[in-house]
Parts: structure tokens; sequence; C-alpha cells
């Protein structure tokens, strides 16, 4: 059981929250022009590090609000929290720092 | 006492230092790379291969697994490869010429609502005109099957009837890759534990060796059997995957009498248990839903998975949990594997068996050796491409995978 900090609400029991995957994935500005291959990366195809992750958590028992999280995939240790929106705080393998705006 | 000491025990195969170059490398020492390495010595002719392995033999999912044997999956594709898998487990014990304990005591995949009363009966009908042997169960033959279980109408999902797979079964999984190990090792297979691939060599597109902690080795085909780092690999050897690696939580209570004589799992409460000939009740429970490569999971994940066993079987209420574990699972998003080619020329990739891969163990490899000694997949894995994530023809299992992911 992880103790995941929520942004609004502070620390709360991993049991509250679900879990959103990879974050800053943006939807294709301009889906008409995508190729085969490049629908199947965006639907299918996430980033799988073993090591810090940016990814999304909701916290459904609480505020029931989304935010972003850096978080160590081996440790599962959580590096930092941010709300949609602010810049991504330290740099991962799937986005760099500062890069996120969704 | 020297003299009352036991005799050494005999090794089941060497530890051979790595060549420079070999045929064909897999890299991975689980059972299913173990599995492709004895299926491409024997049916294909290569001797001259090598099974890497980062940490020892078998230590990872082929050690964690809740050792379950089916092949009652929904569709056309499904059905070929794990029906083949099960009818080369009917057959391995003799041919390995090792009892691993391989023990047909039949499979329920329990129904608790209507609507998985009309997903069981479907996939019932699909496997029959599969040729799978299914069949559609009462809460009465259910429990005539298995005396322990709660078939009461009053508990909170009630058992409503149960697909049954009598050849189903079990089997003693670290039995399985020694079995394995040891013929690969018998055909002049060289396995090397404690050695870990750090990067590929390439000329062009072409995939021509690998790096790893004890040296460059050389290699005409390169396989990767990567199970939950398989993501990591292929991103050290240029393309991607559509894998996501979760950790998978099983456990076992202390041993008991004989008192389950079957498999039962059930995809809606969520648990799956049987018993090891040991005595062990052995359960396994749903992913944690986060990615991780941690081996291991979050209590109120066993909690859940206890809740819904205690309510099936309520004798177990008094039983204790001995150990748990966890393994790291690469999920894909139809829940059905990718046995293929790559991207890369030479390089194939068997991964995404997700939380299911040991009742895949035999047709991984035999697919999969066929795909590396011909460069062609075989009809049985033709469907299990990386390319149906483009093309749509995705398998969707998730119905019948029975474990939440």
């Amino acid at each position: 059981m992880m103790l995941i900090e929520c942004p609004w609400c502070g620390p709360r029991n991993e049991t509250e929250y679900g879990y959103g995957g990879e974050a800053h994935v943006a939807y294709p500005a301009d889906p008409n022009a995508l190729t085969d291959n490049e629908w199947a990366k965006f639907l299918f195809y996430r980033k799988n590090p073993k090591g810090l992750f940016a990814e999304r958590w909701v916290h459904s028992a609480g505020c029931r609000r989304w935010f972003n999280a850096v978080r160590d995939t081996l440790t599962y240790e959580f590096k930092a929290v941010y709300k949609p929106g602010e810049p991504q705080p330290i740099a991962t393998t799937n986005a760099p720092a500062q890069g996120g705006t969704k | 006492m020297a003299d009352i000491l036991p005799e050494h025990p005999e090794f089941l195969w060497h530890n051979p230092d790595p060549k420079p170059s070999y045929d064909a490398i897999i890299v991975g020492g689980g059972g299913h790379g173990l599995a492709t390495a004895y299926y491409l010595a024997k049916n294909h002719g290569m001797t001259n291969i090598a099974v890497l392995e980062r940490g020892w033999l078998a230590g990872g999912n082929m050690a964690r697994n809740t050792t379950i044997i089916r092949s009652n999956y929904l569709w056309d594709e499904s059905a070929g490869m794990y029906e083949k898998s099960l009818k080369l487990w009917e057959q391995l014990p003799e041919e390995l010429e090792y009892d691993f304990l391989f023990s047909q005591r039949g499979v329920m995949n329990l129904a608790h609502t209507l609507g998985d009363v009309r997903e069981s009966m479907r996939r019932v009908g699909a496997n029959q005109l599969n040729g799978v042997d299914a069949e559609w169960i009462t809460p009465e033959q259910v429990k005539e099957l298995c005396p322990i279980i709660n078939i009461g109408d009053d508990i909170r999902y009630p058992v409503m009837g149960a697909t049954y797979q009598p050849r189903a079964g079990i089997a003693k999984h670290d039995h399985v890759a020694w079995a394995f190990a040891r013929k690969c090792d018998e055909m002049g297979v060289d396995i090397i534990q404690n050695c870990e691939v750090t990067g590929f060599i390439k000329d062009g597109n072409r995939v021509t060796g690998v790096k790893t902690n004890r040296g460059t080795i050389n290699a005409g085909k390169v396989a990767l059997c990567g199970a939950g780092h398989s993501s990591v690999l292929a991103e050290q050897a240029g393309f991607d995957l559509p894998i996501q690696s979760h950790p998978l939580q099983a456990l076992v209570s202390e041993l008991h009498e004989p008192v389950h004589p079957t498999v039962v799992m059930s995809n809606h409460v969520h648990v799956y248990v049987s018993q090891a000939h040991k005595g062990e009740l052995v359960m396994g429970a749903g992913i944690d839903t986060y990615n991780g490569y941690g081996q291991r999971g979050a209590f109120h994940v066993i909690e859940e998975q206890m809740a819904a066993a205690v309510e099936l079987f309520p004798i177990f209420g008094r039983a204790h949990v001995l150990r748990t574990w966890g393994g790291i699972v690469d999920t894909t998003m139809d829940a059905s594997p990718i046995v293929s080619k790559t991207p890369i020329d030479q390089l194939y990739v068997n991964c995404g068996w997700g939380t299911g891969g040991f009742k895949g163990t035999p047709g991984a490899g035999f697919t999969f050796a066929h795909t590396i000694a011909n460069d062609e997949p075989h009809e049985l894995n033709a469907g299990f491409s990386i390319e149906r994530f483009e093309t749509g023809h995705l398998i969707d299992e998730h119905g019948a995978a029975a474990v939440a992911h």
C-alpha cells in the first residue's frame, strides 16, 4: 500500500486512487492525417520504462481530480506530483522536464 | 561424518562460458526461452545456440506463476495456439523423460452474473467448434467436482455455473524448466546464467550480436524471451513494443490435506485456486494497476483476493498464508501474446503473454522456434504478430484470460 500525495488533498492511501497510465500523450492534432502506423502508436503504444515515468493518477475516492506524477517504476517511489497544466518538475524517458501542458 | 553425507546431486545442465559466436541467441532463460531452445534444437537442428539468462535459470515468472494449464480461449487464433500447447504438454513428460507432475485435474471458470453466464456459454460453444474440450456445468455439477465450494445463493456473487475443461490442469513449474534445460544441454545448447544483455550490435537493419556483462557475443539470429523486461530489451534494440509491465501477485497457504481436487478460477470475484501436490493452496490475484518492475505489489490486492477465496471456499477461513510474492507480467492491450518477427532483421520477439504465460510455454517455444529458424511465422502464430496493432486484427481475450488487467 503506497501513500500517495494528491496535489489538492494531501497524502492518502493508494486504494483511494485510480491509475491512468502514461502522462502527456496528446490527442493527434489532425487525426485524419495519421497513417495506420501512427494510429497504432497513439492507440496501443505507451512507454514502459524501468525507472522514472511520468504518469497520470485520479483521486477517485477523494476530490476525483486527475493529476500527474513522476514515479520510479522499479522502487515505486513517487518523486513528484503536479497538477494538470503545471510543468513536469523532473525529466523522464517519456517526457522532458517542463514539457507537460496537458 | 563424511561417509553419511548424501551424494552430490547430479547436475542437469553445464554452465559453459559464452562462445564468441552462435547461430542463434535466445535472451531469457525462463520457460519460454528454454522451450524455444529445445524446439530449435529438436525440430530445426539448430544446436549451436545459447540461452542467456540475466539471473538464474527459471527464476523469474517461471518460478512465480500459479502453474495453471488450459486452452479454453475464445478466438480461433488463441484456440490454435493454446490447444497446440496443451497437446504438447500431454506428450512432454515422456518426451523429456521427466515426470514434472503434469496433472490433468480439470479447470473451472466460474460465472457469477448473467453477463458471465452468456460470455461463458459463448466461449464453450467457440471452444467446441475449435476442438477444445469444454462444457458448461451447473452449480450442482460444480459442487460435485469440488465439494468445498459454496454454491449458496445468499452470497454477494453466487456461483451460477461454470465452464469446465477436463483436460486442463497444473504442473510443477520448476521441474518443467529443469526438464527442458536438461534436454537442451544434452543436444548441445549452451545455457549461460548470470549473463545480462546490455545492448545489441547491428549491421544496418540487421542484428548481428549482443553486448553482455560477459562480453560481446555474435549471433546470426537473436530471439527475445524477456517477459516483463521485453520493453527494456526492445528499447535497447531500437524498436517499440505495445507492452505495459505490471506487478502480479500470488500466494500459498500452509500445507493441508487434499481438499481441492481441481482448479477453480473466477473472473468476477477474482481469485484462482488449486492445491499443489505437496498440499499448499495456491492462489493468484489480479495485477496491481500501475506500471512496475519491482516484483512486488500491494497488500490490499492480496486482501481482495483472500476475501473472494473465503467467500467461495468458507473452509479457507482458517488457513494461514505461508508466503506471498510478485512477478512482472508483460501485458498487451488485447490480452494476447506477441510471437513475431520485428522491424529489425533476424531479431524476433516472444512476449505479451501477460498473466498466462506458463500454459503457453511449449506452444510458444514450438511456434517461436519455427519463426526463428524459417524467418517466417508458423501458421499457429501468424496472427500473433506485432502488425496486428496496426492492421486492427486484434485478438481480444480479456474474457478468457481470466486475470483482470
